[in-house]
């Protein structure tokens, strides 16, 4: 019998010699190495979506852009991660999402613990250049529980992730196209209305931004809560 | 069905037309039909059985012959004679002009450069026969590319061929054919598909349609070929639903084919199994883009996907799939028949043999044109097309659709191919060729393209979902006379984050149409900024984002 052997590789990450697993991503050899990637729609546990583009690298000899997230470390790969021209590119994206919707921070329920937020002060973005669309979109209070708010939707798709892949549920999905775009439950009925959800909030807590929340007052029941993903992920991994 | 017995069926085919003094083609492609030329093929008809010369002449309901503006188009003894505008009270006076003088009012020169300039491979027999009669479909030569490839012919041997010929992928990237052949043949899985991508959405392009309703067999058979070649047994055509007579004449090619044992699990006696089916699209014009259409066929939401895992690799059902053209498909039958080296004869140093184009927009010949590469834009557009109608001046050609440019005037000799349009800001694209005069305004050019890539983004990717939203809204303004030189500041960068971040070709490529116009025709952008800063400026208010229209007067109602 042969044993499996996973062949190792070394590549450069931002100027610093790693080593990884054949078949691991940049973006994962750079989180295992501290080194700071960018990333809004990619969450561990959930597959691959590559709709955010904030992870994008520069690979030396090539003039185009990887998205670390879905890009395999290759041996000999010599990665920059963060150079003013991906700065540039990423605070325009960052600034697109703010444009494409109404990301009012002041009164959001999530202010203070939302990821679009943070990603704009991490990169300095103190101001969006592009003009807003303020589109009138609605907010569908009809769960007891829950709260979805398309005014701060990023269309990152976690929830729809999760809930097809995690609870098997599938009762969050995306209609239309393009700009009109819109996450819906089970054929676009209400969330209260919803005979397919089963009401365990993991799309909530996956939610980057305030679109998904708990109903609740206080600021804290507001954080989301997400330590059940990677717990899951490795249950799932040990069953095979 | 044996080898032997298709040679029978061809001779039989032969014979069947041979006491013929004379055969009347009618156009029976959607251009013609739209404008009725199954009519005039029915007046034929029931003229001749009036006068009983139904064992003199024949008529045939054929492939495209061309001409697609002057419509319904017939043709007398495979193009000897040509009419143009036929209409059903014509037949009459066709059928007696047969053998004798052509009816002047109704002819076209045949000898015209539009039709002598053209080179057919692909469209060979197109507009020559039945494409609903197998018998007529293998007379012409189908299926006998497979036949000597199931008979001489290892499938190294026929990627070899393949190789040897030079044959770039005609859906618009021109990735080499023979390269994408032996990575698929080369992927380990038993399990392999063939993916016909027929899902032609460039505005103006009508080249896969063209080829799939005037010869669906040499789609089926070129497929058959790859999958011989590839090591695959099932095959998949993913045509748009806007096709219906694409859609009918497939089927239809498909259990003829079947039946026939040209498809199947024993093909032609052999061992060797392919069968095909038929998937339509929804009008989705991400769907040809192909890890969306995959997901389409599969029964999901046609969203691209990052690459890699290549199809090639990893593609239908995760197995391996080989996704080409309809064009490229129907390039694979001529090449085995005549061999790799002939093909690569044509054409140039790097781009192969011939392309087919769509001519369409401000010129005189509207129509389809097979011609080879290396071609000048100026003999298509000035010899081929006739230059521009009502003594009008040209002013630009838009190749490659949504994802291409336009090439102004001084970039015309330049040869077709695949690198050249690509170095004047364009590319070769699927075969859209739209010709403009000097009516035409630019930013309106790249406003209508910029509006159909924002309506036909998938949304999953932020730059192409909010960035071609932005970008449209800018070119609208613009054009509109409520531009500011920050917009087209910001048009720039847009422009710039959109095509190197976005996630799918459609995104990458959608400031194209932008980058072109800025190029060529910057000033243009220019002058409607300057007129509608002057308008702001006369109304008194610098800061109104609202023009207030050429008056400058702010109308209360």
């Amino acid at each position: 019998m042969s044993v499996m052997t996973v062949q190792s590789l070394t590549l450069k990450i931002d100027g610093k010699d790693v080593s990884c697993q054949a078949g691991q991503t940049i973006l994962e050899v750079a989180r295992e190495h501290d080194i700071e990637i960018p990333t809004l729609c990619w969450l561990d546990g959930l597959t691959l979506w590559g709709g955010c583009r904030l992870c994008v690298v520069e690979v030396a000899g090539s003039p185009k852009l990887f998205a670390a997230c879905g890009t395999a470390c290759a041996e000999g790969m010599e990665v920059t991660t963060n150079s003013e021209r991906l700065q540039k590119y990423r605070k325009t994206i960052v600034e697109m999402l703010f444009s494409e919707r109404n990301h009012v921070c002041a009164v959001c329920v999530s202010n203070g613990h939302c990821e679009l937020q943070s990603m704009a002060q991490k990169l300095g973005v103190n101001h969006v250049h592009l003009p807003y669309r303020y589109p009138k979109l609605t907010v569908d209070s009809s769960n007891d529980r829950f709260r979805l708010d398309h005014n701060r939707c990023i269309l990152c798709t976690r929830c729809v992730r999760v809930c097809g892949e995690i609870e098997g549920a599938h009762t969050k999905d995306v209609k239309g196209r393009g700009i009109n775009s819109q996450i819906i439950n089970d054929l676009d009925q209400p969330w209260g209305e919803s005979e397919t959800c089963t009401g365990c909030a993991k799309c909530v807590h996956v939610c980057p931004t305030g679109a998904l929340t708990e109903r609740g007052t206080a600021v804290a029941e507001m954080n989301k809560k997400r330590q059940f993903l990677p717990y899951l992920t490795l249950m799932r991994e040990n069953d095979k | 069905m044996t080898p032997e017995e298709l040679q029978t069926l061809a001779a039989r085919g032969q014979e069947k037309f041979a006491h013929y003094k004379h055969v009347l083609n009618v156009c029976m492609e959607s251009g013609c039909v739209s404008s009725r030329s199954d009519t005039v093929a029915d007046a034929l008809d029931k003229e001749i059985a009036k006068r009983g010369a139904k064992e003199q002449i024949c008529i045939k309901r054929v492939g495209c012959l061309c001409s697609c503006a002057q419509g319904p188009m017939v043709s007398q003894d495979d193009g000897k004679v040509l009419y143009k505008e036929v209409k059903a009270e014509d037949a009459g006076a066709i059928l007696d002009a047969v053998g004798s003088k052509p009816v002047s009012r109704l002819q076209m020169p045949a000898d015209h450069p539009f039709f002598t300039k053209q080179l057919r491979v692909v469209r060979e027999h197109a507009g020559k026969f039945d494409p609903e009669d197998l018998e007529d479909s293998i007379r012409v030569g189908a299926y006998h590319g497979l036949m000597k490839v199931l008979t001489q012919m290892t499938p190294a041997e026929v990627i070899a061929e393949i190789t040897t010929s030079g044959l770039r992928g005609r859906g618009g990237a021109g990735f080499p054919t023979g390269l994408k052949w032996s990575t698929v043949a080369k992927a380990g899985n038993p399990t392999k598909y063939i993916v016909c991508n027929g899902d032609e959405g460039d505005p103006g392009a009508f080249m896969d349609r063209s080829v799939m309703e005037g010869d669906p067999h040499r789609v089926l058979e070129g497929m058959a070929i790859a999958a011989y070649a590839v090591g695959a047994q099932k095959g998949v055509i993913y045509v748009r639903a806007e096709y219906p007579l694409a859609v009918k004449r497939l089927t239809r090619a498909i259990n003829q084919a079947t039946r026939q044992e040209l498809l199947g699990a024993n093909i032609l006696g052999t061992k060797f199994g392919f069968t095909v089916e038929i998937r339509l699209g929804a009008g989705a014009f991400v769907c040809g883009e192909e890890t969306a259409l995959l997901a389409s066929i599969e029964g999901r939401r046609g969203l691209p996907r990052p690459r890699p895992p290549f199809p090639a690799n990893s593609g239908l059902y995760n197995c391996p799939t080989l996704i080409n053209n309809v064009e490229t498909f129907a390039n694979i039958a001529p090449i085995i028949n005549k061999g790799g080296a002939w093909f690569s004869k044509i054409g140039t140093a790097k781009s192969k043999g011939t392309k087919l184009f769509a001519l369409t927009g401000k010129i005189v010949n509207t129509g389809l044109i097979e011609v080879p590469m290396g071609i000048s834009l100026r003999e298509i557009i000035f010899d081929m097309g006739g230059g521009i109608p009502d003594g009008r001046k040209f002013k630009a050609v838009q190749t490659g659709g949504p994802s291409g440019g336009c090439i102004p005037e001084k970039h015309l000799d330049i040869p077709v191919d695949y690198e050249s349009l690509a170095s004047v800001g364009s590319i070769m694209g699927s075969g859209g060729m739209i010709v403009m005069d000097d009516t035409s305004n630019m930013v309106d050019v790249a406003r209508f393209f910029m509006d159909f890539c924002a309506s036909e983004s998938c949304g999953k990717c932020v730059p192409c979902r909010v960035g071609t939203y932005h970008m449209h809204e800018i070119l609208r303004r613009i054009n509109d006379g409520e531009g500011t030189s920050a917009d087209l500041m910001l048009l720039r960068e847009l422009c710039d984050t959109v095509k190197t971040t976005s996630l799918c070709g459609l995104g990458q490529t959608a400031p194209n149409p932008v980058l072109s116009t800025l190029r060529y025709f910057e000033q243009e952008y220019l002058d409607l900024i300057s007129r509608a800063e002057a308008t702001r400026a006369a109304a008194g208010d610098g800061h109104s984002k609202k023009a207030a229209g050429t008056t400058g007067l702010e109308v209360t109602l």
